[in-house]
């Protein structure tokens, strides 16, 4: 029901984007008969309610939906199963009680500050975008850089234009769809700055959003310089060589009003580290287990809190799993434990889950560390399958069989890219 | 609009500010006149918040006498006012074996100042003291007078309670023209003529300009820009006390500063420029503050810089403080005010008090003068149970406007209150959006609420006044 919070509960949702609902959904279907999803925002659907392009799905609903519809469904199948959403309300704080219950702390706009308990919890918090801190860029700091995500929200929820000559750092697929966006508003995108030889965002949007509206992307080329004292004036710009640092023989530069930055997301785990969970160094999100569960018994993450997925019915489909999970949990199911550690080998950047166990199914989503062509996943002897293209900024789902594991005996198993090396200039813009 | 004042002040740095607030102990008319949309927004926000103990400026400077008063007068400040402040000492390091000479010097003209506690340590104590340090430093002059403070709210503070006693604050307000004006001048604003028979001249980096509105140019100020880095969270707790090297004549170099809120900061450099309005920073700048950092702790890397800024000092010719009245009559300076001018800045505005009365200025003490203001609201440093029980009797109290730093609306409503009229403003008050996500979440609830108390649509919003605007109306181009 939204709106209500009382009493215990089985599972608790911290957040409610698409991982948050799906979540909650997943361990409603699994038994959990009391089950309670917070959010901060006014509303539920998370990132995808500032989403209003078509695009989100294709996979899981094939069909092609705005991030809004796309929230919707899931909002309306959450109540449906009688399950509690509450937002405008912020978790500021989770803990384990010595008997194994989960707490969290929610500070409620009108209902001041509230613990609500349960057996089980799901971190769900998405993640934010990396600002300009993140990458050292000399200058002035007037008003006029702003990541992309924040220059979305002006546009699409509240009526503001960031600006009327925008320049981008970094082609993550926000930027490259706020380029389409306020070239579409009537601003003028002067080009796209990519400090590696290959773009961050998928290849669709590099090919829907820029090229089809003639913006430039500036592969291997970086910001060096913002100018301007109340208010972005212009920018430097720089190539850069293999080391990645900028030649400055070879600079220019960029008359401008704006500054976007899409450098890449980050998750954010706060809470999670505030409560003690293990996290990844790569990812930046938890360390999980088949099931999804976090190295704290009973406290489970999905979603782009656990690592950055490149599309949002990814995001349900792994959700929808950790909510399963732990709903069962919940309900008192046990399950023993993993027992294959998946290690990260040549050219994989990350595996997520960490660990696996035999006799079932399981979905292994990994990162390249560079565009590879044509790709094959290899683990030990006994997969082989060919991918064709692969660049970082595409998560990789690879499926397991049970088969495959029970025909394994140790304890690590090395999952491997192979291929060659793809064409620098080619990755961004394959079709 | 045209008033008559005792005393116009001109500048709402540390300085002006200051000065405006001992006045307002007396029975005075008093103008504080800043030209930016809020108070210190100058070289006051930008430094590095330390309240220095004076051993290393020479006596014969007005700067060396002033800066060891000041420093003593912190405490009572910090009492009245609440802003950050906290004494963690100073280490001055030697870097080399003849820098252990120097460091005996600085002891003894610290004694002699009556700068307390000095002491030198060996390298051993060093080690126990400071282990994240570097094994080849050579020993070290503690002074532990030395603290850190949050300068923008000391400023926000001085400036609050001035006008509770009754100071007339006029932002969004340069001067433009000085003119003759009976016993006194006229101050000549786009916001009116401010009439006033003293007229001070803290106006920081352009003072030299200030005065030659006046027709007392005596001086001329090369503004030296300095460059400071804050790092990540991750180095919280590296060292316990700011680490100095041995001081040049022109710095006291770069240094390693834990400020108040416990984020390691390093710099400043030291560079003098042309330009007034050049706060850039350089990725020259950062290399030299990071080369020089690293040899005092190795531990620091230049990938650990979450953001940085620079401010500039006000270096006049003779590089000493410039405070004193002009062939102007009632045109007062107080200006080149460079480091340790934060540090000085109480003991600045005593010194005018009496250079003033000197002059002919009757101060007669308000006997309702009221030294304190109220502690910002800070729930994030609150107990749980506080938390509770005020968010149970106000709900702004609930809803959270900045997440990093866990601030409330409630304390956004009251850092407008009390006069922040920019984004900027808000986050210097209330530190909205100085945490790890730099306002991505707190901009857009942050415009919101100023759009709604300020009564302004949501473009009209800056980040700091002036040009600093920070979106445009959907559709303004056909309308412009
Ligand atoms: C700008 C943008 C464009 C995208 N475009 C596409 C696309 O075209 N196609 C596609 O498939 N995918 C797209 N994606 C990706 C997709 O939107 C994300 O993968 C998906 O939203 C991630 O879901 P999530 O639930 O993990 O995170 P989010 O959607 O970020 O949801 C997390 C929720 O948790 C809440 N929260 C966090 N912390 C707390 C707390 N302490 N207390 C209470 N609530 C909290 C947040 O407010 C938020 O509502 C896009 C993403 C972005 C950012
Ligand atoms: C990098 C750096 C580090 C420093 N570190 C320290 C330190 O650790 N400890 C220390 O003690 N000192 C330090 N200092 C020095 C200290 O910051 C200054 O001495 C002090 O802030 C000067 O204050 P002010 O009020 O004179 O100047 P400002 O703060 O610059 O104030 C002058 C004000 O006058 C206004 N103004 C100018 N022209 C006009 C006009 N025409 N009309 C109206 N208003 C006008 C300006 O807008 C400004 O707000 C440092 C300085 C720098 C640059």
């Amino acid at each position: 029901m939204l709106g209500r919070m009382e009493g215990d509960y089985d599972v608790v949702v911290v957040g409610g984007g698409p991982a948050g609902l799906a979540a909650a959904i997943g361990a409603r279907d699994a038994g959990a008969a009391r089950v309670l999803v917070v959010d901060r925002e006014d509303e539920a659907g998370g990132i995808l309610l500032q989403c209003i392009h078509a695009g989100f799905g294709l996979h899981y609903f094939q069909e092609e939906l705005t991030g809004p519809e796309y929230a919707e469904r899931f909002v309306a199948r959450a109540l449906d199963r009688d399950i509690d959403v509450v937002c405008s309300a912020y978790v500021s704080g989770a803990g384990l009680d010595s008997d194994g219950t989960r707490r969290v702390r929610v500070m409620r706009e009108g209902h001041g500050i509230r613990t609500a308990r349960s057996r089980a919890m799901v971190l769900a918090m998405g993640c934010r975008e990396r600002t300009r801190g993140a990458v050292h860029i000399p200058g002035t700091r007037p008003a006029g850089v702003l990541t992309a995500g924040l220059a979305q929200r002006f546009v699409n929820v509240m009526g503001l234009l960031p600006g009327r000559r925008v320049a981008i750092l970094g082609s993550g697929d926000i930027g490259l769809i706020m380029a389409r966006r306020l070239t579409l508003e009537g601003c003028e995108v002067v080009g796209v700055f990519e400090l590696m030889p290959f773009s961050n965002g998928l290849t669709r949007n590099v090919v829907q959003c820029l090229r089809d509206f003639g913006i430039p992307l500036h592969l291997s080329t970086t910001v060096v310089e913002i100018h301007g004292r109340d208010r972005v004036e212009k920018i430097t710009v720089a190539p850069v060589g293999a080391d990645l640092a900028p030649d400055l023989a070879r600079r220019w530069q960029v008359p401008c009003d704006t500054l976007l930055l899409s450098i890449g997301l980050v998750p954010e785990n706060e809470l999670s580290q505030a409560l003690g969970v293990e996290l990844d160094v790569v990812t930046q999100g938890p360390r999980v287990s088949s099931t999804l569960e976090t190295s704290l018994p009973g406290v489970f993450a999905c979603g782009n809190v656990l690592h950055v997925h490149d599309l949002c019915d990814y995001v349900t489909e792994e959700a929808l799993l950790a909510g399963r999970f732990a709903g069962e949990l919940a309900g008192g199911v046990k399950r023993p434990r993993d027992n294959i550690r998946v290690v990260p080998g040549d050219n994989v950047r990350y595996c997520v889950p960490h660990t696996l166990a035999p006799g079932r199914e399981h979905t292994v989503y990994l990162r390249c560390q560079r565009p590879l062509r044509p790709a094959a996943i290899r683990v030990g002897d006994l997969v082989r399958r060919k991918l064709g293209f692969v660049t970082p900024a595409e998560m990789i789902t690879f499926r397991i069989k049970p088969d495959v594991l029970d025909r394994f005996h140790g304890e690590a198993r090395r999952i491997d890219l192979l291929g060659e090396p793809a064409g620098a200039h080619l990755a961004g813009a394959e079709p | 609009m045209s008033e008559r004042y005792d005393v116009v002040v001109i500048g709402g740095g540390v300085v002006g500010a200051a000065i405006a607030r001992e006045l307002s102990r007396f029975r005075l008319r008093i103008a504080l006149l800043e030209r930016q949309a809020e108070v210190g927004f100058g070289t006051s926000k930008t430094n590095s918040g330390i309240i220095h103990p004076g051993h290393d400026t020479s006596p014969a400077t007005l700067k060396g006498r002033l800066v060891v008063r000041g420093n003593a007068l912190y405490d009572r400040l910090a009492a009245e006012l609440h802003f950050g402040f906290r004494r963690i000492g100073q280490l001055n390091v030697a870097l080399e074996p003849a820098d252990l000479e120097v460091l005996q010097r600085l002891k003894a003209q610290g004694d002699a100042k009556g700068v307390p506690g000095l002491e030198l340590w060996d390298r051993a104590r060093l080690r126990r003291e400071e282990p994240n340090l570097s094994r080849e430093l050579w020993g070290a002059l503690h002074a532990p007078s030395a603290g850190v403070i949050n300068p923008y709210e000391l400023v926000f503070a001085l400036v609050e309670s001035a006008e509770r006693n009754g100071v007339a604050l006029a932002v969004d307000c340069p001067v433009t023209a000085l003119a003759a004006d009976g016993d006194g001048l006229a101050v000549h604003t786009p916001r009116g003529v401010f009439r006033g028979r003293f007229v001070l001249n803290c106006a920081g980096v352009e003072s030299d300009r200030v005065a030659a509105l006046a027709g007392a140019q005596t001086f001329t100020i090369t503004p030296r820009k300095g460059e400071e880095y804050m790092l990540d969270k991750r180095l919280e707790g590296l060292v316990r006390r700011l680490v100095f090297p041995v001081p040049s004549p022109k710095t006291k170099g770069t240094l390693i500063i834990p400020t108040f809120d416990g984020t390691i900061m390093v710099g400043p450099t030291a560079e003098d420029v042309e330009d007034r309005d050049d706060v850039a920073t350089t990725a020259r700048g950062a290399a030299a503050v990071f080369a020089f950092v690293r040899r005092l702790c190795p531990s620091i890397d230049p990938r650990d810089a979450i953001t940085a800024f620079a401010g500039l000092r006000a270096v006049a010719d003779g590089n000493d403080f410039v405070i004193g009245p002009t062939s102007v009559r009632g045109f007062v300076h107080v200006a080149g005010i460079q480091s340790p001018g934060l540090t000085a800045a109480p003991a600045i505005a005593e010194h005018v008090r009496d250079l003033l009365a000197a002059e002919g200025l009757a101060l007669v003490a308000k006997p309702d003068f009221e030294p304190g203001v109220r502690a910002p609201a800070r729930f994030a440093h609150l107990a749980p149970e506080v938390q509770e029980a005020l968010a149970a009797r106000d709900p702004r109290f609930a809803r959270v406007v900045c997440r990093c730093e866990l601030v409330t609306e409630a304390e956004i409503d009251d850092a407008v209150d009390h006069g922040a009229r920019t984004l900027d403003g808000l986050k210097f008050r209330t530190r909205a959006g100085m945490g790890r996500c730099q306002g991505g979440f707190c901009t857009p609830r942050a415009m919101e609420i100023l759009a709604r108390r300020l009564g302004v649509p949501l473009h009209a919003v800056t980040k700091r006044g002036g040009g600093s605007w920070i979106a445009l109306p959907m559709g303004a181009e056909q309308e412009a």
